[in-house]
């Protein structure tokens, strides 16, 4: 199961996607409050959007984004019904994808 | 499009403009809007909107001028795609949040300030 939570309306030609990911976006600058030790970066590094099987946008991140982020865009066109998918790809080399489709 | 470590990893922002869009400057131009909180209780998420009322619209980043590494984010537009992003993004300390926008060779800017009240790096 994927932790991607999206949402794509379509209204008046436009389609506006909304999606939450989980993920703790650790910049790497951070200490443990216990043992004082930077704790390692960690966070999502690019996010592709694509609608109907093309990129929409690609979304490239530093640590700076916060924690379980969230993400918005728009696009002209997509029809009620339409698949969006979302997938990132963090620092260590993982990823997550989910899709939804457009609703009206 | 590869991650730019270059850019993400500059620690000034003219260095990270010019490693990100090749030019260290760029013109203010009030045709960004930039949606943010004037005052975040919080710098662990600061809710950043950016929309441009500009043809042709390329790129969109994002920087956080006082954090260790300004630039936040950057996205890239597909054809189809509406020039705005909204996410949430993380502040060291007051500092003014800088919209980049490229559309073709062209480069805009427009800045706002964000008080922060308690940073959001940890530390």
């Amino acid at each position: 199961m994927s932790d991607i939570k999206i949402r794509a309306k379509s209204k008046n030609g436009v389609t506006t996607v909304k999606c939450l990911m989980s993920h703790p976006m650790e910049t790497g600058l951070r200490k443990d409050s216990k043992s004082g030790e930077l704790i390692p970066a960690h966070f999502i590094q690019e996010v592709v959007c694509k609608a109907k099987g093309e990129v929409v946008m690609t979304a490239s991140w530093s640590g700076g984004v916060s924690k379980n982020p969230y993400l918005s865009f728009k696009f002209a066109g997509g029809a009620e019904g339409d698949p969006v998918e979302i997938t990132w790809t963090d620092n260590r080399g993982q990823t997550q994808s989910a899709t939804t489709t457009i609703s009206s | 499009a590869d991650w730019n470590e270059a850019a993400f990893k500059a620690k000034e922002m003219p260095e990270a403009l010019s490693a990100l869009v090749g030019s260290e400057s760029a013109e203010r131009d009030g045709r960004i809007h930039i949606k943010a909180p004037d005052i975040a209780e919080n710098g662990a998420v600061v809710p950043v909107t950016v929309e441009a009322e500009i043809d042709g619209v390329t790129s969109i980043a994002i920087f956080a001028e006082k954090n260790q590494t300004p630039l936040i984010a950057a996205f890239e537009l597909g054809p189809n795609a509406m020039p705005f992003a909204s996410t949430r993004i993380k502040m060291a300390e007051t500092a003014d949040v800088t919209a980049v926008v490229k559309a073709g060779d062209q480069v805009f800017r427009n800045s706002r300030t964000v008080k922060v009240t308690i940073g959001g790096c940890g530390g």
